[in-house]
């Protein structure tokens, strides 16, 4: 039960994070028609932003302001790059962020070598929030929660309740007429590709100093990322939440079983020989298996059901 | 099939087949024998890689699966041949190679080509992510982290070739290589290779007229996967090794960066890739740490402004030079290339100042900074103007060209 509880107490921490990274990814998938493969760069740029900024002004103050450098990032990315190479098709944008990709890894390693940086997890927030039995439970990753449950309110009450909101949904599926009224709708592409890499930044902000901030973080995260979204359907918020929470949760858990095939055959009552071929093949533990198990439920999905859990259509 | 046996082309691939035969004893040394054994590997694999995207419109992230899933099983069999259980020449691995790649294009084709487009990117990248990250769980088969090692001079020579001289690996590679090239070529003039560049073009036409857009993805596919089983096993063969990395997410975006430089446009757009990406990933990355960073630029500038890649370069100026207006080009070429090469080393210079000592508390030296600052303002105010005065050539010409495209 301790170990129930706690696992998924974190497992959920690592999907609301997880969702702070697909849910920018599926806005600017939705509107713009353009998967963003840097995006889980902007994420490691979100890090390694309130490293820096974290040195000079503190924690907080970075919380707010490593985000928004990203975001401006993000804005100056789409202006000038990818704004050029839409008039060569959803292919050449897609293979535009995938040069990307390489070039915001290699300009951090420039920047700030290639081993991790000492980015930590702030002292007023480095305590035992609580203690179940006998594990604790640290403080940050509470906050973590709130912040990214916070974050996606904010988000759902921008998008339908705000006049701003109404002209981005509007300009997902009626860009031509939303134009027609006035509204500048490049604009409005910049505006929502600059809010996604904002919010992977702020994924960034949160999960850098939880996890570690190094060159390979983007990569680490990037492949999961998209994972998720086809697992949750190509543009669809609600089926990115949900896959989320089910990848973090995947993940979580099965990193943490250490039982094997042979394990469920001694508890059933049968013995299988430690000489035989079979036994190095049953005798992988679940935790082993963890890296895959993601992209297994992604293909598994693709057979079944291949729009997705939410997706509305197939391709 | 034809025009495939038209006089022209026979000439052509004649000289092709030439040129194999004749560049070792131009580039004899040791490592250029090496390298011209590793562009053949890597031109079989970046046109098996344009099979999907160039002719199908596939654009895949997880091409290098096939090729290392080949790699594997051929180093296995190799090793099976030293072990006495398998009676197979070292010449004809690359069909176990081969037919590893066609089963799992089969395979794995079957699941990924349902979807078209974006989707299908993502998805091969995660197909690519799982056979990874299974490759160091089932440590018997990949090896775990040292991977499978194996030795090519298995079974003894056959007809006096052993393949322990590189030179007999490098004509064994170029023999294969001339062969899939030969043959991915004549692919694309197949039935098979005209619905895929309809089904590539416009997917539901193509099943108006009659015939199923997956079927055809996933049979190009399985294709694709065959030809760069062959490259696969060509590379063990080659380097006697082989390791997980081999069928990781580097090597599957690798041969997007090569596919894309050389262009994909032309069915010979992508060795150009090939052999450029090779050339300069063996002499830059003895030079700097940062031939990553340049590629990652190259590779945008590319797309920015010559999507089409250098093979579409070179292609519109076939009409250039029919119509004998080349001479017209070149004083502006000249100018641009003079201030992009000034450009170009005010930001070499920048960027390996920076790697030299890492941005905060590295060196400092202020006159160097200056130096490359200014190189790259003057160079990039010039430059602009250099491609202003090319774009306007141009267009003063295409009266002119029309007759000839």
């Amino acid at each position: 039960m301790e170990f129930f509880l706690i696992t998924l107490l974190n497992s959920l921490s690592y999907g609301l994070l997880l969702f702070m990274l697909s849910s920018g990814l599926t806005l600017i998938f939705s509107m713009m028609g353009v998967l963003n493969f840097a995006h889980a760069s902007f994420y490691m740029l979100g890090a390694y932003f309130a490293y820096q900024t974290g040195l000079v002004v503190g924690f907080w103050p970075a919380l707010f302001l490593a985000p928004l450098l990203v975001g401006i990032v993000g804005a100056v990315t789409e202006r000038y790059g990818l704004r050029k190479v839409h008039q060569f098709g959803h292919v050449a944008e897609l293979l535009f962020t995938f040069g990307l990709a390489y070039v915001i890894e290699e300009i951090v390693h420039i920047i700030w070598g290639r081993a991790p940086v000492d980015y930590r997890i702030p002292e007023s927030l480095d305590f035992t929030l609580f203690t179940l039995y006998n594990t604790q439970y640290p403080a940050y990753r509470a906050f973590m929660m709130i912040v990214s449950v916070g974050m996606l309110i904010s988000l759902f009450l921008v998008l339908t309740k705000t006049r701003i909101g109404m002209i981005v949904q509007a300009s997902l599926t009626h860009p031509h007429m939303v134009q027609a009224l006035g509204h500048n709708v490049p604009r409005v592409f910049m505006l929502v590709f600059a809010g996604g890499c904002a919010l992977a930044g702020l994924a960034g902000v949160l999960g850098g100093n939880l996890f570690i901030t190094e060159p390979g973080m983007a990569f680490a995260v990037g492949s999961i990322v998209f994972v998720v979204v086809v697992l949750g359907g190509m543009g669809s918020l609600v089926g990115a939440f949900i896959a989320s929470l089910l990848i973090g949760a995947i993940q979580t858990f099965s990193v943490a079983l250490d039982l094997s095939f042979i394990d469920l055959m001694t508890a059933l009552g049968v013995t299988i020989d430690p000489d035989s071929g079979w036994y190095g093949g049953l005798s992988i533990t679940i935790s082993q298996t963890a890296p895959v198990l993601p992209y297994l439920l992604m293909v598994l999905m693709l057979i079944v059901r291949p729009r997705g859990l939410m997706g509305t259509r197939e391709s | 099939m034809n025009d495939m046996f038209n006089k022209g082309r026979l000439v052509l691939w004649s000289f092709v087949a030439l040129i194999f035969v004749v560049l070792p004893f131009i580039f004899s040394g040791g490592f250029s024998l090496s390298m011209l054994s590793q562009m053949g590997i890597m031109i079989i694999f970046v046109l098996s890689y344009n099979m999907l995207l160039g002719q199908t419109g596939l654009l895949s992230f997880g091409h290098a699966v096939y090729f290392g899933l080949g790699a594997f099983m051929t180093a296995h069999a190799i090793n099976f041949v030293e072990a006495g259980t398998l009676g197979l020449p070292i010449s004809l691995m690359p069909l176990i190679g081969g037919l590893t790649g066609l089963c799992f294009g089969l395979l794995l084709g079957f699941v990924t080509t349902r979807r078209p487009g974006t989707p299908f990117a993502m998805i091969s990248l995660g197909i690519a992510e799982m056979v990874a990250a299974s490759a160091l769980m089932f440590t018997t088969f990949f090896g775990g982290e040292g991977g499978i090692v194996t030795n090519r001079t298995a079974g003894g020579a056959v007809w006096g070739v052993s393949y322990g001289p590189q030179i007999q690996v490098y004509y064994l590679i170029a023999v294969w290589c001339f062969l899939s090239m030969v043959l991915m070529f004549a692919i694309t003039r197949t039935p098979l290779g005209r619905i895929a560049n309809a089904v590539r073009d416009n997917p539901e036409r193509a099943q108006f007229v009659g015939y199923n857009p997956t079927r055809v993805r996933w049979l190009m596919m399985s294709l694709a996967g065959f030809f760069a089983g062959i490259g696969g096993a060509l590379a063990t063969i080659n380097y006697e090794i082989i390791t997980a990395e081999a069928l990781g997410l580097m090597a599957s975006g690798n041969v997007v960066l090569m596919a894309f430089i050389g262009g994909i446009g032309q069915f010979w757009g992508p060795m150009i890739g090939a052999v450029l990406v090779t050339l300069l990933q063996s002499a830059l990355s003895n030079f700097t740490q940062a031939w990553l960073l340049y590629f990652g630029l190259l590779f945008l500038l590319i797309i920015l402004y010559s999507p089409g890649g250098i093979s579409n370069l070179i292609s519109i100026h076939v009409p250039v030079w029919r119509a004998g207006l080349i001479k017209k080009l070149l004083p502006s070429y000249g100018y641009a290339l003079l201030t992009g090469f000034v450009t170009l080393l005010g930001v070499v210079g920048g960027i390996e100042m920076l790697y030299r000592g890492t941005l905060f508390g590295g060196i400092n030296d202020g006159t160097t900074w200056v130096i490359a600052a200014l190189l790259i303002c003057v160079g990039g105010f010039f430059l602009k103007r250099a491609i202003g005065s090319v774009r306007r050539v141009w267009e003063d010409m295409s009266p002119d060209l029309a007759r000839w495209v």
